[in-house]
């Protein structure tokens, strides 16, 4: 008998909040709001941690039914939540960083206008993820799926007034309708083929059935549906375009939802599917094919970018394809491994530069910036932890997961040179823009304007309602460093980028063992120890430190072209653009990929609804059947109206002449 | 015996005076006249009928109709009165004020 967990309430706690705030928020005080809203969070967390503490005692997977939801048939569907290792990992990550992000929202959303529905909004989300990741079956993990795609497109608009943070929330959303295309049509193939859709069943069925090597099949078809969806939910190419443009939204919600967590749905997913792309090599092949072109392709487009927040946006994109370049290889645990850290390293990351934009009052473009380090001195030193992370900086967090995703791409029978040559090369790209992101915002002579105009700014954008002091009491007058409700979350995440990946991939992986049980286990690093003899052994480590320091390498050089470029001579940049001319155009206006979809797909698509749907069939056909129909009964009403002369007389006569026809036609019937 | 065709005849005429009445008269009073002159029309020939047949049902009918005759009279001629004293007239062709 496993104990209760209640592990409905998870989920539920932050629904309790967003609805609390969301219905009845604008009357409270901003104080009172922002307890709600940490309190319901908070709340989640501890439960988080509480089953953590427990953990070791339960019998694995703990499946907990709260209702019956679908029954057809033989099919059915419950509201049921699963907890594993690997949900036990999304949990804590999505519960603490969130949690974390909530406490830094209080200080930067403080002024601005609709404080309320942030919060209400952000614990939204907070249920939706936790329902995605909680989810015992494939429907209810749609439902967290699609819900935190709608707390997404809320949060993009938050500043609905301003017509491109509208826009920005819209497309997401259309982006990720694709995505979810492919992921609706696998799960109609799994409940026709499986009957089913609990995670339990599925992955047992599927147990059963062959390894698809030769050709492809119905495993493979499922996987490539699955990899559609996450590559819409976690912005993999090719249809990553929503993201960048995601970063309209209040800097938090670029942290939680754009880096953190929701991205990094589509990974989650992948690895819990592990059962079956494990028996479908052609679609693991495209997953890491996707994830490599991915994050090169992203971290190009990042070299050239000047806002700091787009930026980061292409070194999430181009992170996450590191993890499905390792889901790729089937080393999920590897992938996961980086999802957490990613989620310490990048959230920081997106706090710091929203901390950094909040010091100089707005700004986001990176050129307009500089110097700052003495200013900030908190956000810098925090922003170095997260940057010397993400660039694989030796003993960092992002060290070791990114150094066990290069190892595995090379190391495992999916894998190959050309994936570990690719990665090493982004992650020499990915050291060059974060440095040069570091050097153009902390380094130098600061490039702005002189920081006393910054009473009349307001974020970015409209003010819903007038502004209440600061909890601080600090005005806006000059760079300044943010108050200390942002500055704890910022050392909290500082500290767990710095010693997150401590707890090393082989522990890691050897936790998580139990969910990618089937299938590759042979391959995984814990059996092959146990099967090579010693001296391969040896040599595969000898190998591995090679792959490292050659990544290390990777990401000093990095360093050095950076400081050589935006340090030493900075004027050198500029140079170097001329001399790539076209080449560094298309980078600029990132391959120009948009301005190619629109062409392709938009614009047809408008002129399409246009001309032969609205003009077409609605305004052709459906409306002027309507307009006709009712112009008709008007006229012959117009006709009909004089009998209705009002004349007592005029109606007697009406009725005595239709007396007279049916007298006349019984008459007539009568005499045939 | 008188034949039937007579009462008929007779009938018809009967019910043709009403019908005629009602169109060109334009006193109230004179049309209510009218109907009731083209109900005992009808009267007549369900009671030739009958005769004719020897069925009671005519007969019966007779009662009905001279019923509902009564009670029409008796609503027929409350409105009359009310229509009079507020319009101080009886000619229909004054009283179309529900046209508008």
């Amino acid at each position: 008998m496993t104990p209760n967990l209640y592990l409905w309430l998870i989920p539920v706690l932050p629904l309790v909040g967003a609805a609390i705030n969301g219905l009845s928020g604008k009357r409270f005080s901003r104080q009172t709001v922002s307890a709600i809203a940490l309190g319901f969070c908070g709340a989640a967390f501890v439960m988080a941690l509480w089953i953590a503490a427990q953990f070791s005692s339960l019998t694995l997977p703990h499946v907990e039914k709260l209702a019956s939801w679908i029954r057809a048939g033989d099919f059915q569907v419950d509201f049921a939540f699963y907890l594993d290792q690997l949900s036990l990992v999304m949990l804590l990550v999505v519960t603490g960083v969130g949690f974390l992000i909530h406490i830094y929202s209080v200080g930067y959303m403080w002024e601005e206008g609709g404080f309320y529905r942030f919060f209400a909004y952000l614990n939204l989300f907070m249920f939706f993820m936790l329902t995605l990741v909680l989810a015992s079956n494939y429907l209810l993990m749609f439902i967290g799926w699609e819900g935190v795609g709608l707390a997404s497109y809320l949060l993009i608009g938050f500043w609905f007034t301003k017509d491109s943070a509208a826009s920005a929330g819209k497309k997401a959303f259309i982006v990720n309708r694709i995505g979810d295309f492919g992921f609706l049509i696998a799960l109609f193939l799994m409940i026709k083929h499986f009957g089913s859709l609990n995670f339990e069943q599925v992955f047992r069925i599927v147990s059963g059935m062959p390894v698809e090597t030769a050709g492809t099949g119905l495993l493979t078809a499922i996987g490539l549906l699955l990899m559609v969806g996450a590559a819409g939910k976690s912005a993999q190419l090719p249809l990553y375009v929503w993201l960048p443009d995601a970063m309209e939204g209040p800097t938090p919600v670029s942290a939680l939802i754009h880096a953190a967590t929701m991205v990094t749905a589509g990974v989650y997913m992948v690895v819990r599917s592990n059962v079956i792309f494990d028996r479908a090599p052609q679609a693991l092949m495209v997953v890491a094919i996707i994830g490599t072109l991915t994050s090169l392709f992203a971290a190009t487009i990042g070299v050239c970018q000047t806002d700091i927040k787009k930026v980061l946006a292409y070194s999430t994109i181009s992170q996450l394809g590191y993890m499905f370049m390792a889901c790729g290889v089937a080393a999920y645990s590897a992938g996961i491994f980086h999802l957490m850290t990613h989620a310490f390293f990048k959230g920081l990351l997106f706090l710091a530069a929203g901390s950094v934009i909040h010091a100089i009052g707005g700004e986001q473009d990176m050129r307009r910036m500089g110097g700052l380090r003495h200013h900030i001195p908190w956000t810098f030193w925090t922003m170095t932890a997260a940057t010397f992370a993400i660039t694989g900086v030796p003993f960092f967090a992002g060290f070791y997961s990114k150094g066990e995703i290069l190892w595995r791409v090379y190391s495992s029978p999916y894998g190959s040179w050309v994936f570990w040559l690719l990665g090493v090369f982004t992650a020499f790209l990915t050291s060059f823009y974060m440095f040069r992101l570091w050097f153009l915002t902390f380094f130098g002579e600061y490039r702005g304007e002189a920081a006393n105009h910054s009473d009349e700014h307001v974020h970015s954008a409209s003010k819903l309602q007038n502004a209440v002091p600061a909890p601080s009491g600090h005005g806006h007058g000059g760079i300044h460093e943010s108050p200390k409700i942002m500055l704890i979350p910022l050392v909290i995440l500082a500290v767990l980028s710095i010693c997150g990946g401590s707890a090393g991939a082989k522990r890691f992986d050897k936790f998580l063992s139990p969910v990618l049980h089937a299938g590759v286990t042979a391959n995984s690093a814990g059996e092959a120890d146990a099967t090579t003899p010693a001296s391969e052994q040896k040599e595969q480590h000898g190998l591995e430190m090679l792959l490292e320091s050659i990544s290390v390498l990777a990401a000093a050089s990095g360093l050095f072209l950076a400081w050589l470029l935006y340090q030493k001579r900075p004027q050198l940049p500029q140079e170097i653009a001329h001399a790539l001319g076209g080449f560094y155009e298309a980078v600029v206006h990132k391959y120009y990929v948009d301005e190619i979809y629109a062409a392709v797909f938009v614009k047809p698509l408008i002129d399409g609804s246009t001309r032969i749907l609205w003009h077409g069939v609605d305004r052709d056909v459906i409306d002027a059947t309507l307009d006709n129909s009712a112009e008709g009964a008007r006229e012959v009403s117009d006709a009909m109206r004089h009998m209705q002369s009002g004349n007592l007389r005029s109606y007697a006569g009406w009725i005595a002449a239709g007396a007279a026809v049916v007298i006349a036609y019984m008459i007539w019937m009568g005499t045939r | 015996m008188v034949p039937l065709s007579y009462y008929l005849v007779l009938s018809g005429i009967l019910f043709a005076c009403g019908v005629t009445g009602f169109l060109i008269k334009r006193n109230i009073i004179t049309i209510f006249m009218s109907i009731e002159l083209m109900l005992n029309g009808v009267n007549l020939s369900f009671v030739a009928f009958a005769a004719q047949w020897h069925a009671l049902s005519g007969q019966v009918f007779v009662f009905f109709v001279m019923v509902v005759a009564a009670a029409e009279a008796a609503v027929g001629l409350a409105i009359i009165i009310a229509v009079y004293r507020t319009r101080e007239t009886l000619n229909v062709d004054r009283v179309s004020l529900l046209k508008l």
